[in-house]
């Protein structure tokens, strides 16, 4: 037991929480407004390259962020206009950017930077401790020199919340997600809706993977995600589409990974303890955590009479 | 034209336009960075088939995908979405290989179908029966259960081999497992070249494969029933069909399909499991059942096509200097231009109505001068 009172332990669940719990706040937007959205693994590329790149030519890590954040919304943009206004599939098209994604970063890496990867003097996001926190028993593990991005994490869940649940864009954008045509009927603008959950959902999880890229490191790698947007998406479902519920089940994906690094050495084989996180998943849909029922109109596209 | 061969024809358009579009944004791109597209694409072209060897490894690549492909094809026909088929095809390999140098004493023939027999079950409880079950009767979202149950695969197959003491490593400082025996591999197509590009005769297990697929999906009761599931669920439902076991049995030999692929691949191919678990596959094949609309014929085209960009893009590299990479940029695209198939349509209307628009600008116009 001495392995669950290890400070690295808790500040690992945090840390690892982090580059998931924004990509399944992103998708939770999305999905709110009515659009599947299945293209944060690509996204979460796509901000992970920007970042590095911006923070290398401006030589702040903050630019770096913030290229990251308008990329995450240009791809967003992109999507949500092949899905809104061409009513696509929109599994098949987050497919398509996640290839896109993937494929995009390696090129441009190569291109840009050559095949040796990313310049090493890059700058990356502060870490912090904040004293006061430090100091209380087992908030001060968790809280132990984290980035900056994880700070915001936090303040972007209950910002999130407040605005799905707490303001009138987020009822409509709600509404819009549930029964499109009773909304559209009371005069919402169905479409601007949807395009305004799919960019808010875009700029999260290029923040997700701006984390990744000049949060814990500072280089970028390809497929350097490995695969963290697709857990997201099943935190989104397991915290059945929510902020909080997210952040929940984000927290237990980076629990479970921060249990297998920390297990490791042990008599339990690596590879079968980095089973964990998965195999909890498929247990938690199989019954644990009640049906997750997602938003009425999800993945159904909306024609506008014209 | 008669509607079967407009249908066809229809079929084959978007696909076909889709990667067109696809390979004109590439060539965009290349241009744009300083190359000259033609030889960039001729590269591409000449290393995926200019040759002998490299015509035996497009096609000995095409086979993963195109038995895989089949799989998820029929996993979409019946509605449902494997996405996980990476881990099937790893569980496959694994019963495969473990069957294959297991047993001594069989007759060649016999061992080889026993081990593609495992395969093939192993792929089907990852992916169908468990997966299944858990959409079927308690609702868990299939692209997360396949996903997840695919990460486990994948570790699993790590898990047999990596550490010194794993179940199926064979002793020593190299993590991999004891070679298939020679008379349980599957045979080279008998040409030089084929050879060398280890081309097996599992191009033509993906073949026979193919008709199967298509036989079962279009001319028995049970493909009937797996379109009219895929078609609406709740008709079928009232039209009697089983629609949860139907789900199950359509996840189950999406799976079959992914773990036959692993276990040709190991028989044919890599003849022992070693330790490279990313081979991808999985994931092409999505693409490639997308491309070919799910038609079993088209997944050989879309295989052959995909597998010909993996194997003419290392050459690309080589001799043009553009990364290999670029080739994941064009999938991407043909799979985005695949699903925005309303954008022709779109286009098309746009400028309809912006000659509207001008003939009757012109007709005002005339009437003002007249």
């Amino acid at each position: 037991m001495s392995i669950l009172t290890n400070p690295q332990l808790w500040a690992g669940t945090l840390s690892l929480a982090t580059p998931l719990a924004l990509p399944a706040i992103g998708g939770t937007f999305s999905e709110r407004t009515g659009v599947v959205n299945i293209a944060m693994e690509g996204i979460m590329l796509i901000g992970a390259f920007f970042a590095v790149s911006f923070s290398y030519w401006t030589g702040s890590p903050w630019l770096g962020l913030l290229a990251a954040m308008a990329a995450g919304a240009l791809i967003a943009w992109i999507f949500a206009w092949a899905a809104i206004r061409l009513a696509s599939n929109q599994v098949v098209l987050g497919m398509a950017v996640n290839i896109f994604g993937a494929g995009i970063t390696a090129f441009l890496l190569n291109t840009i930077f050559g095949y040796n990867g990313t310049p090493p003097s890059t700058a990356s996001l502060p870490t912090i401790t904040i004293p006061a926190i430090k100091s209380i028993p087992v908030l001060g593990w968790f809280f132990y020199q984290q980035n900056v991005l994880v700070y915001l994490m936090l303040v972007l869940v209950m910002a999130s919340h407040w605005l799905l649940f707490h303001t009138r864009l987020g009822l409509r954008m709600r509404a819009v997600g549930e029964n499109p045509l009773a909304a559209d009927t009371l005069g919402l603008n169905v479409w601007r809706l949807r395009y305004t959950g799919v960019i808010i959902g875009g700029v999260l999880s290029a923040i997700g993977g701006a984390y990744l890229s000049i949060g814990i490191l500072n280089s970028f790698d390809v497929n350097m995600t490995d695969g963290r947007g697709y857990i997201a998406l099943a935190a989104m479902i397991f915290g059945k589409w929510t902020p909080f519920g997210s952040l929940g089940a984000a927290l237990l994906f980076g629990f479970a990974s921060s249990l297998s690094t920390a297990l490791q050495g042990n008599a339990i084989p690596t590879d079968l303890i980095a089973m964990l996180p998965y195999a909890l998943t498929v247990l938690a849909l199989a019954g644990v955590i009640g049906k997750s029922v997602a938003p009425a109109a999800d993945g159904i596209p909306y024609k506008l009479d014209r | 034209m008669t509607p079967g061969v407009r249908s066809v024809v229809r079929g084959l358009g978007l696909p076909i336009l889709a990667s067109l579009f696809a390979i004109v944004i590439g060539a965009i791109v290349v241009a744009a960075i300083g190359f000259n597209p033609i030889t960039v694409y001729g590269s591409l072209l000449s290393g995926a088939f200019g040759n002998l060897f490299s015509i035996g490894a497009t096609l000995s690549g095409a086979v993963p995908l195109i038995l895989i492909g089949l799989g998820i094809a029929i996993a979409f026909k019946a509605g449902v979405f494997n996405i996980g088929a990476e881990g099937q095809y790893w569980v496959g390999a694994i019963a495969s290989v473990w069957v294959s140098y297991h047993f001594t004493g069989l007759p060649g023939w016999l061992h080889i179908i026993l081990a593609l027999v495992a395969g093939m079950l192993a792929g089907a409880v990852w992916g169908g029966v468990i997966p299944g079950l858990a959409k079927a009767y308690v609702g868990a979202h299939e692209v997360i259960t396949t996903m997840m149950m695919s990460y486990i695969g994948i570790l699993l197959a790590q898990y047999m081999i990596e550490e010194p003491n794993a179940p199926m490593r064979q002793p020593g400082y190299i993590p991999e497992s004891p070679m298939i025996p020679n008379n349980v591999q599957l045979p080279f197509l008998p040409m030089k070249a084929f050879v060398q590009s280890q081309l097996s005769i599992g191009i033509f297990i993906a073949l026979i494969a193919a008709v199967v697929v298509w036989l079962l999906l279009q001319k028995t009761t049970f493909g009937f029933q797996i379109r009219t599931v895929g078609y609406n669920q709740r008709a079928a439902k009232y039209a009697g069909v089983h629609v949860a076991w139907y789900t199950i049995l359509a996840l189950g030999m999406s799976g079959l399909f992914a773990g036959l692929a692993g276990g040709v691949q190991m028989l044919g191919v890599a003849h022992q499991l070693n330790d490279s678990f990313a081979s991808q596959y999985g994931y092409t094949a999505i693409v490639v059942a997308l491309l070919a609309r799910n038609n079993p014929f088209g997944c050989i085209i879309a295989g052959i096509f995909f597998a010909a960009l993996s194997t003419g893009g290392q050459t690309m590299q080589q001799f043009s200097g553009v990364p290999a990479s670029l080739t994941d940029v064009l999938t991407g695209l043909v799979v985005f231009f695949v699903a925005a198939e309303q954008l022709i349509p779109e286009i098309r209307a746009w400028f309809r109505r912006n000659k509207d628009r001008r003939r009757i600008a012109g007709v005002q116009e005339g009437g003002k001068t007249a």
